[in-house]
């Protein structure tokens, strides 16, 4: 009686995480099925028939490209500096502590519990009150750096929690300048963390609306593209777009899985690393 | 030595004072000649801790390291992010003499925040409202997912979490137009529901409204949800991933149903995983304006619609100020008595 219940409970708690994962990829399922539909009229929200058409034409939508070229130059700018920036942060943070760091990490959280809105608005009031620099793609690009540092900063720092510093004691030890230790010992132990940190800061920007919008000027990125476009008129090709992203980053997230399981079948069994 | 024994007070002294200047400059306290002097003082701060570091040898470099390694970043956050918090609550007391001015006059105009409560009090409402029941639903949604993924993923465990991640790949505003398509009346839900006559249930439960599902307060409560599900899932999936499994069966082998466990074992630990997620979901969602235009009608704007409007669309800048100004006060205060009372020692 007791195992019959417990067995439905776990059941039910299955079923329950599936309908959750269904509910996940409902919109995404729309998505990638509306981008093959072949709209009548303005908008794509009602089906009507099959058609290659958008596929075979993703950039034909000029505006649409432009915008995703201007959000790519945004993202790949902002993501260097902030990355840059923030793992010096993290890097700093993580050596020993010191007075001063609580207000320091108090810094870095403030601006993820401050909603987008109001980052946008008021640096917007910043940039409005100056003659120095107009709205577009510099204010862009230095409002994303401004939410992405924190992000960075820690997420590098978590990764780099407990590293063993007196590593670079002993490069130094051993003779080498403050910048050799830093090329040969420092840099190789904390690029994995950088690089996962700058993923996610490039994700962040280049699919960030709120900010943006507030500090754009006539500079018009992606999602202010399709922000837009919803009120007149929604090409498929934003579809086609959206499914192109979606199937890279599902191969990215792939490979990364099977390279990683090579990774580790490689270490256990001894050998080196494959490049 | 001097120096090497100080170089904690010079280094973080120097930031401090850098960044008062950078937010002097950019919030605007003073006008004309003052300026040129704000500069004078950044320019020797800088210079000064670099020239300490020249002269005072090695241990006093290696002390200052940090410091100059942190200052590029925190330097741009006082530039870009205090000083607009300043410059925002400032904007919030002025008054400018026609609307397509951009000049302001600071002159404690208080009937800013008057107006922006007689005008906006059910925006605010609503936002907080809204968020706070889309807060609870992604918990209701995401911990049974996390911990089905923890507890029984086994070998599929990161296929499982790589699935939950993969539809937030695609843009935030794509998504919440593909929701519009869904919910529509011509859409599949609707259309389901006229088919087995549940329409008039869904109408009983408050989710539809005259026969529709798309713009109502339940539509935009649903992509709220949607939307901020992940932030909520991964750090509940963190904390259950840390649980040692042997703690659950200690406690079964002592007796304890599986309810039991669960709620004195597998539920307290899991708690800062909640605590993180119940932030990461309510505040961005307390602040946003895209589910409330693309899923609800002008019955469910939210404070977002109305900052949004009232600043890019109507240039009023003041009013739309003291509304930022009351959401950013208002979440502030509200994540502090929560981290009273169920904070864990750490935020992210």
């Amino acid at each position: 009686m007791n195992s019959l219940r417990s067995r439905i409970a776990r059941t039910g708690l299955n079923v329950f995480a599936g309908i959750g994962l269904v509910y996940l990829f409902m919109p995404i399922f729309f998505i990638v099925l509306f981008s093959f539909n072949k709209p009548k009229g303005n908008f794509n929200i009602v089906w009507q028939e099959f058609t290659f058409d958008n596929w075979l034409s993703p950039f034909s939508q000029p505006s649409l490209t432009s915008a995703l070229w201007t959000s790519l130059q945004i993202s790949a700018v902002a993501t260097v500096i902030s990355t840059i920036f923030g793992s010096m942060i993290a890097l700093a943070l993580s050596r020993r502590s010191f007075k001063g760091s609580g207000v320091i990490n108090l810094l870095l959280v403030l601006p993820l519990t401050t909603p987008e809105i109001v980052l946008g608005s008021s640096l917007a009031t910043l940039f409005l009150g100056q003659t120095f620099v107009s709205f577009g793609f510099v204010t862009i690009v230095i409002a994303h750096v401004m939410f992405q540092v924190s992000f960075v900063a820690l997420t590098v720092r978590a990764r780099i929690r407990g590293f063993d510093w007196t590593l670079e004691n002993a490069a130094a030890d051993l003779g080498a300048t403050p910048w050799r230790t830093f090329r040969l010992v420092t840099f190789p132990l904390v690029l994995p963390g950088v690089l996962a940190a700058a993923l996610l800061a490039f994700a962040l920007s280049i699919d960030d609306f709120i900010i943006t919008f507030f500090n754009s000027g006539t500079t018009v990125t992606f999602p202010l593209q399709i922000y837009g476009a919803a009120r007149v008129r929604i090409p498929p090709q934003i579809n086609v777009l959206a499914s192109l992203v979606l199937f890279a980053s599902v191969a990215l997230l792939v490979i990364g899985t099977v390279r990683g399981q090579r990774v580790q079948a490689a270490r256990a069994s001894g050998r080196k690393r494959p490049k | 030595m001097m120096l090497a024994k100080r170089a904690d007070g010079f280094g973080l002294g120097a930031i401090a004072v850098a960044s008062v200047c950078l937010v002097a400059l950019g919030a605007g306290w003073f006008d004309g000649p003052l300026n040129a002097l704000v500069v004078l003082v950044l320019v020797s701060v800088v210079l000064g801790v670099a020239l300490i570091a020249a002269v005072g040898g090695p241990e006093a470099r290696r002390l200052l390291a940090p410091y100059g390694l942190m200052k590029p970043g925190l330097l741009w956050m006082a530039l870009f992010f205090l000083a607009p918090v300043w410059s925002l609550v400032r904007i919030s007391l002025s008054t400018k003499e026609s609307r397509f001015s951009v000049q302001y006059d600071f002159t404690w105009a208080f009937e800013n925040y008057t107006r922006a409560f007689s005008d906006f009090g059910g925006q605010f409402q609503r936002a907080f409202l809204y968020s706070a029941i889309a807060t609870v639903l992604t918990i209701a949604i995401g911990y049974p997912v996390a911990y089905v993924i923890a507890f029984r993923g086994g070998r599929f465990k990161n296929i499982l979490l790589g699935l939950v991640v993969i539809p937030f790949f695609t843009s935030y505003l794509i998504r919440t137009i593909a929701w519009s398509t869904i919910l529509a009346d011509q859409g599949p839900i609707v259309s389901v529901l006229r088919t087995f006559g549940l329409v008039g249930v869904f109408e009983f439960l408050q989710i539809m409204e005259n026969g529709k599902l798309l713009n109502t307060p339940a539509a935009v409560i649903g992509g709220l949800t949607y939307n901020f599900l992940p932030f909520m899932l991964l750090p509940i999936y963190v904390s259950l991933e840390k649980i040692d499994p042997n703690l659950v069966n200690a406690a079964m082998d002592l007796y304890s149903s599986p309810t039991e466990a669960f709620r004195k074992v597998v539920f307290p630990l899991s708690m800062p995983g909640v605590f993180a997620g119940t932030l990461l979901t309510f505040i961005p969602a307390a602040g946003d304006f895209v589910n409330a235009q693309f899923l609800g009608n002008p019955n469910t704007t939210m404070i977002g619609n109305s900052i949004q409007d009232q600043f890019l669309r109507q240039n009023n800048y003041p009013v739309a100020s003291a509304m930022s100004t009351v959401l950013m006060v208002g979440i502030t205060a509200l994540v502090l008595i929560y981290t009273r009372f169920f904070g864990t020692e750490e935020l992210a």
